[in-house]
């Protein structure tokens, strides 16, 4: 049987539709040119200088004891908050959309103040706040709790700059959500909790799994609020954004470098796998 | 986008579930964002309004104010072009590539701000592409202001940019094509067109864009070197200020930020409820 192709001669697709408008060449080369000077070139003399060592040095920086304690600290840090403010940040968007109370609005702006707060405020304000004379340090003394300048405190931090993330991702998602699907899981017999957990959690699924990436990719490369409360002891309490800002200090670049590439492309694909994720969920979910 | 109907007896939650939900969601709200900024305004007013006042005319912190709005006014407004253009080109034409581009736009949000900052050390630095070269002409950038500057634009860049790009996509070309058509030019349609249609989201961006360059620590903090009095913006400020255990003067520099910081979302919420149909459906 003879291959035959039933495509059409194609004229190549034009780089751009038509437009009366004008502006577009000026527009899109200032914006190009503007991104490339401020972002992609820089990024690229980062790649560069991490590529610019041999393979064992590589290894030898990235499997370095402290390196490797640095890592499994942030990711372990990281993880935990983001699933506390999951947790949380669902309980939250179920207050704002689903209840009626005096105040919701305040309620609503106080959830972008981790964005608006500058994480050096975060930082110097969470550690007082912890620390063992601290407000609420202090009610955890009796119990041999120390939660600033020990891992609890790095969590604590993390949580206050990811809650925004995942209450602004959840919260659209469940306002969207209709409510016909919930009474008619009522009309068959279903109670509350079981309508929550069989119906509305799958369908909040995919924004709350986007919500954790989103304020797990944020916490892995936090620094500013972090540095204040964490105590900083190598090995124990050092996150790996300050493991590079020391190798900076110490004028070790190259160091300083393949951290840095090692963290961004871990952080970077996480993301992308949670795009396709979501990509596929939604789908699934739209199908039904 | 409709509000849900409240008042369905399907969705009425039992009342232990409410008080629960309530308790839970405000608690954790007033411990971990609430009672943070609480923290700071006591501390600063630790010992009296007078120790405050006084520990913000200290020369070191005033020269701290004056770079942080000197950085902003400079970060701020190349920020502000690079939106508008850049929402010119995406939100008003379509060409191949588009969709990169955009996450492109979006790169500096998933960026360490330490990462965003040591990379201008890598290219301007004395290590760096072009140290040497600066260094023979006597040029400073990195340790100085034109390094925080580029700092400081990197971590913003997307703020103004990704408030425009959704809403001009969502409003079309139509009116903009309808004036070409009746002849006026590219900037006067910009004028009288396309800016007043865009220009809540535009002052919302800003206000985002203005808040994060004051409030910048990782980023700044790198390429600063901390020269006192001469490269320190103010949350490097607190900074140095809280090493030296000096903490009413720290929690008065960090109550300035925090002070922004509220004006920002105060001036964010208002236009989030006065002007929301002129703010982008799409965003966020």
């Amino acid at each position: 049987m003879t291959a035959v192709t039933l495509t059409r001669p194609r004229a190549r697709a034009p780089f751009r539709r038509w437009s009366v408008l004008p502006g577009f060449g000026p527009a899109l080369g200032f914006t190009l040119t503007y991104l490339s000077l401020i972002v992609l070139i820089p990024l690229l003399a980062l790649f560069l200088k991490a590529a610019q060592m041999d393979f064992a040095s590589i290894w030898a920086i990235l499997t370095n004891p402290r390196v490797l304690a640095a890592f499994r600290l942030t990711f372990l840090a990281s993880a935990i908050a983001a699933a506390v403010n999951v947790a949380f940040g669902l309980v939250i968007a179920w207050m704002l959309v689903r209840y009626r109370f005096w105040g919701r609005r305040i309620v609503d702006a106080v959830v972008d103040l981790p964005f608006a707060l500058p994480t050096a405020v975060a930082g110097v304000a969470l550690s007082s706040l912890m620390a063992k004379n601290g407000w609420v340090g202090q009610l955890f003394v009796p119990f041999g709790i120390d939660i600033a300048y020990a891992p609890p405190g790095i969590v604590v931090a993390l949580i206050f700059v990811g809650l925004p993330f995942v209450v602004r991702t959840v919260q659209p998602v469940l306002q969207d959500f209709e409510p016909e699907l919930e009474e008619a899981a009522a009309t068959l017999g279903a109670d509350r909790w079981v309508t929550f957990i069989r119906i509305t959690l799958p369908a909040l699924a995919p924004a709350m799994l986007t919500g954790f990436a989103l304020a797990f990719a944020r916490a892995i490369g936090e620094y500013g609020s972090v540095i204040f409360i964490a105590g900083n002891r190598p090995g124990l309490t050092e996150i790996v954004p300050l493991l590079i800002v020391i190798k900076l200090e110490e004028f070790d670049y190259r160091g300083a470098s393949v951290i840095a590439v090692a963290s961004l492309i871990i952080s970077l694909s996480l993301l992308i796998v949670i795009n396709v994720l979501q990509k596929r969920l939604g789908k699934h979910h739209e199908r039904g | 986008m409709s509000e849900v109907r409240l008042d369905r007896p399907a969705l009425r939650d039992p009342r232990w579930a409410r008080a629960a939900i309530f308790i839970g969601g405000i608690g954790f709200l007033l411990l971990f964002v609430v009672l943070p900024v609480a923290t700071v305004a006591v501390e600063a007013l630790n010992k009296g309004i007078g120790a405050y006042f006084k520990s913000l005319q200290d020369p070191d912190t005033q020269s701290a104010i004056r770079m942080t709005l000197t950085v902003a006014a400079i970060a701020v407004p190349l920020n502000l072009v690079f939106g508008v253009a850049a929402a010119w080109a995406f939100g008003k034409f379509d060409f191949r590539g588009k969709t990169l581009l955009l996450s492109l736009i979006d790169l500096p949000f998933s960026v360490s701000p330490v990462i965003a900052g040591m990379v201008f050390l890598l290219v301007f630095g004395l290590q760096g592409w072009f140290g040497p070269w600066l260094r023979e002409h006597h040029i400073k950038i990195v340790f100085a202001l034109p390094g925080l500057v580029m700092a400081t634009i990197f971590v913003t860049l997307p703020f103004v940019a990704r408030e425009l790009i959704p809403l001009m996509q969502e409003q079309g070309s139509e009116e903009e094509e309808a004036a070409r058509m009746l002849g006026a030019g590219g900037f006067r349609i910009f004028w009288s067109i396309t800016l007043p249609n865009i220009k809540w989201a535009l002052l919302y961006g800003v206000l985002l864009c203005n808040a994060r360059a004051m409030g910048e620590f990782g980023a700044v903090s790198v390429v600063s070197g901390h020269i006192r009095g001469l490269t320190n913006t103010l949350p490097l400020q607190v900074d140095i200020l809280y090493n030296e255990y000096n903490m009413v003067a720290a929690f008065a520099v960090a109550s300035l930020l925090a002070g922004l910081a509220l004006i920002t979302l105060v001036a964010k919420s208002f236009l989030e409820w006065r002007y929301a149909d002129q703010l982008a459906l799409t965003r966020r």
